[in-house]
């Protein structure tokens, strides 16, 4: 990552103040003030090029009483990295100036800081929440072209194409023949297993050609749905047997980031205690298993918007599901900045009578989400989840807009919404391809074009209260 | 639009979220004023005064009757028997805080009670009847509450038990304060005591943190309703190695990125016993931390605002204004503090660079 400037005005990221005093929360384009030009750790001085100091020369920081730090685990390293100029030795002056410098190899050593019995060292956790960054990168969302070869069947029938691993590759290579304009628009594709290791027509790996955009690859790793024995139709997910293994596989052949699907439902009696806590365990094991091998793990709970529950009740149970979620997480030593969330968007169920409108659906998911989510996550990348390609846009726009504090980097993680239309227009004909990937292409501009409003308000010192009027009392969410 | 089973209708919601966020209003802090009588006592004989109500009237008067300053103060927090106390103006005590646009307080634990099987742990207890009790508190000018559930590190500590055991009297104290109308804050003080070093005190308070929202989440409690008052992620006060309070303030933002929603309106920090300077300006790194905060970051001090007025008191009525004059200072200069403004200029006096540690603190 490179270094950049930091920003450390008071309040640079949390946004400017408006003059009556109202708190105006930061905006998504502030998103770029807030990654912190990681350094290697300090700790290793060979990665630092550096040599190792003698004693003589080493003059350990000092604290804001112009104490000497006693005791150092980087004593291996140039000493002025917390003051430009060492402070006097008095307990009078003034706590040294920091400046971006100081303060991005502060940032070096704190990331190196161990847990008990660390999961993680700096580097890989560096590496972890990099990659992470890179998928999200401002305005980019992510292909989930990991269709199982069974949801394949599914949608190649609808086109009347037969379900064979070669259809499969043309489909696939439909998509990932788009043109560099989608550059901009992609941060990461989720690929299935067999297609990771499929060609172009003219012998390129498809991996080749998706790294070469500058796209990070992932892979979806769960081995589908298993039913919970004693529940009303509730399932969990399975695919932890020999994880760690294929995880490493995965990462020699490319992959960086993994995915994992976890469903629940909603009815009078589900989603039950034990589907939450079962779920929210395995994509907790997941996580874990991913980060050892370098794989930034996306988590995604999703709950199925089948049934006749209203927006309230999918807020509810979002609420719930993604707390033990998180809690897990921590219980498993999940390191959180190395993660991204795949949501499902708080919707009313399909067979609800009362229609909602997209700032509606929108403050009922901000809202989940703000009192869940840790800021630590790095960002949210919302499945479609059935919704339309239209409708998942225009959803995905009023949540950029919604005026509460979304302290995560929002994104998309669409499939059917980014494929449908080019799917429809292919319809297995060779001489359809050009114009089957013009329809993705299209697509994911339309999704970036979603993402493009963030951070506008309503306008004026009390936007932020006039907007939340617009949707109706916040505090009723 | 209703949950399952709503524990509170749109107005109590409202009500409660205004409440916070008038506490936290920018720029402002708590001024923690709950000190037990027998607190009180330790802080009195410091200066070899009596511990009566009188003398404990006297000096909390003398600090809520200082002008202005509701400038840097949006909530003191009073204990008991300060509720029914009245200002030399003759005013109940709520009525003078409230007047001047502060918002009343009131601790509402009954200390802490062992656990037993553990190693020294603690819960804290007070549920009983608590609801009638928040009931008459809100009639008596209250609008939030505070309850410390206290933790320890060492080799076997916190154990599983201790955490779980106080996060959940912690959610239901919050559950049920929000049913009466008080917004409470939530204070889960791991003490500073050990040889622990910074990061072991990140990796705990991290730990205790996502169990204290898994059990608000389960109690159903509204966290934009909600304050929380944690400690600093400091080390141990017998840790050999020293930190900046640069690296106190990324310890700690980066826990509480991890943990606390951002639903929660304001984070008040505990001094836990740092002076009254270190206190300030580690306050102050953690508002210039690069790092997104989506919380107000500010402080709910007791000795960290006091103990200058305390030292400049020392019991007699002659030295009461310069007494007013130390604790408008503290209080400026950490409202300043909350936004990251703070510029030491270099003559921090005695009393407020002494360490106030006092091992095992306990109220």
């Amino acid at each position: 990552m490179t270094s950049g400037s930091l920003d450390i005005r008071p309040n640079a990221v949390a946004g400017p103040r408006l003059h009556n005093g109202a708190y105006r929360e930061g905006t998504t384009s502030i998103r770029s003030d807030i990654e912190i030009p990681l350094q290697a750790p300090v700790l290793d001085s060979r990665r630092c090029g550096m040599k190792p100091l003698s004693t003589e020369s080493l003059r350990s920081p000092v604290d804001f009483r112009g104490r000497r730090l006693v005791g150092s685990d980087t004593v291996t390293v140039d000493t002025n990295y917390i003051c430009q100029e060492p402070a006097p030795v008095s307990s009078h002056q003034p706590t040294p100036p920091i400046n971006s410098d100081s303060l991005r190899r502060l940032c070096g050593r704190l990331l190196s800081m161990t847990h008990q019995f660390p999961a993680l060292s700096a580097a890989q956790k560096k590496d972890l929440h990099d990659t992470a960054l890179r998928i999200v990168a401002p305005g980019k969302g992510i292909l989930a072209a990991d269709e199982s070869v069974g949801s394949m069947a599914k949608r190649l029938a609808q086109v009347g194409v037969e379900n064979t691993e070669d259809n499969r590759r043309q489909y696939r290579q439909i998509l990932f023949s788009a043109d560099e304009r989608i550059n901009g628009c992609i941060g990461g594709v989720i690929f299935f297993h067999e297609t990771l290791y499929q060609h172009s027509d003219s012998g390129v790996p498809f991996v080749k050609m998706i790294r070469d955009r500058g796209i990070m690859i992932g892979v979806k790793v769960d081995k589908g749905v298993v039913p919970l024995a004693g529940t009303s139709g509730e399932t969990t997910t399975q695919g932890l047997d020999g994880l760690s293994e294929r995880c490493a596989q995965y990462k020699k052949d490319g992959a960086s980031f993994a995915k994992w699907r976890c469903v629940l439902k909603i009815s009078d009696t589900n989603p039950s205690r034990l589907a939450i806590e079962d779920n929210a365990n395995v994509l907790a094991r997941y996580c874990s298993i991913c980060q050892q091998h370098g794989i930034v793990p996306i988590i995604e709970p999703e709950l199925l918007p089948d049934g006749d529950h209203d927006l309230k009740r999918c807020q509810y149970v979002t609420e719930k599901v993604l707390a033990a979620v998180y809690k897990a997480m921590s219980d498993h030593h999940v390191y959180l900045e190395g993660t991204l969330l795949k949501p499902n968007m708080v919707t009313p169920g399909h067979a609800c009578s009362t229609k909602y409108s997209p700032e509606e659906v929108a403050m009922a998911t901000v809202t989940a989400l703000r009192r869940t989510v840790p800021p630590a996550v790095t960002g949210v990348a919302f499945l479609s989840g059935g919704q339309s390609e239209e409708e998942a846009s225009v959803n995905l726009n009023a949540i950029n807009t919604c005026p509460l504090a979304k302290p995560w980097i929002l994104s998309f993680s669409y499939g059917r919404a980014l494929q449908a239309s080019a799917l429809r227009t292919w319809r297995g004909h060779k001489e359809n391809q050009n114009a089957a990937t013009e329809q993705f292409i299209k697509r994911a501009e339309a999704g970036v074009n979603s993402l493009a409003c963030q951070g506008k308000y309503t306008g004026g010192e009390n936007g932020g209260e006039r907007g939340q009027h617009l949707y109706g009392p916040s505090h009723a969410y | 639009m209703t949950h399952q089973f709503p524990s509170l209708s749109p107005e109590q919601k409202k009500e409660l979220s205004d409440i916070a966020q008038k506490i936290v209003a920018p720029g402002k802090g708590i001024l923690a004023a709950d000190e037990s009588t027998g607190t009180m006592g330790k802080r009195l004989q410091m200066i070899n005064v009596e511990n009566n109500e009188e003398n404990r009237r006297y000096f909390r008067d003398l600090l809520f009757s200082v002008e202005p300053i509701a400038n840097s103060i949006g909530g003191v927090i009073c204990f008991h028997e300060t509720l029914y106390q009245k200002a030399d103006s003759g005013k109940f005590f709520p009525q003078a805080i409230k007047d001047k646009g502060i918002v009343v307080g009131i601790k509402v634990d009954k200390g802490t009670a062992n656990l037993s099987g553990t190693d020294g742990e603690t819960t804290t207890q007070g549920l009983d009847g608590l609801s009638e009790r928040c009931a008459q508190y809100k009639k008596d000018g209250c609008d939030f509450a505070k309850w410390r559930s206290v933790l320890k590190i060492s080799d076997g500590c916190p154990s599983a038990l201790a955490i779980a055991e106080n996060a959940n009297v912690l959610a239901r104290y919050a559950s049920i304060c929000q049913q009466n109308g008080l917004v409470p804050i939530v204070e889960p003080e791991i003490l500073p005591d050990g040889a622990h070093d910074l990061k072991r005190c990140q990796y705990v308070t991290e730990k205790v943190l996502a169990a204290v929202y898994k059990a608000l989440s389960d109690h159903h409690v509204y966290l934009e309703g909600t304050l929380l008052k944690p400690n600093m992620v400091t080390a141990g006060h017998s840790c050999t190695k020293k930190f900046t309070p640069q690296e106190v303030a990324m310890a700690t933002v980066t826990a509480l990125r991890r943990t606390v929603p951002s639903a929660v309106p304001g984070i008040c920090f505990l001094s836990g016993g740092q002076s009254e300077e270190e206190a300030s300006l580690n306050l102050n790194a953690i508002n210039q931390m690069p790092l997104l905060r989506p919380w107000k970051l500010t402080f709910s001090y007791g000795r960290a605002l006091q103990a200058s007025a305390l030292a400049a008191w020392q019991g007699k009525p002659a030295n009461k204004a310069a007494a007013q004059q130390a604790f408008s200072t503290r209080a400026k200069i950490n409202g300043m503090a909350s936004k990251g403004e703070y510029n030491p200029s270099g003559s921090a006096d005695q009393s407020s660079m002494q360490s106030l540690y006092t091992a095992s603190y306990v109220y």
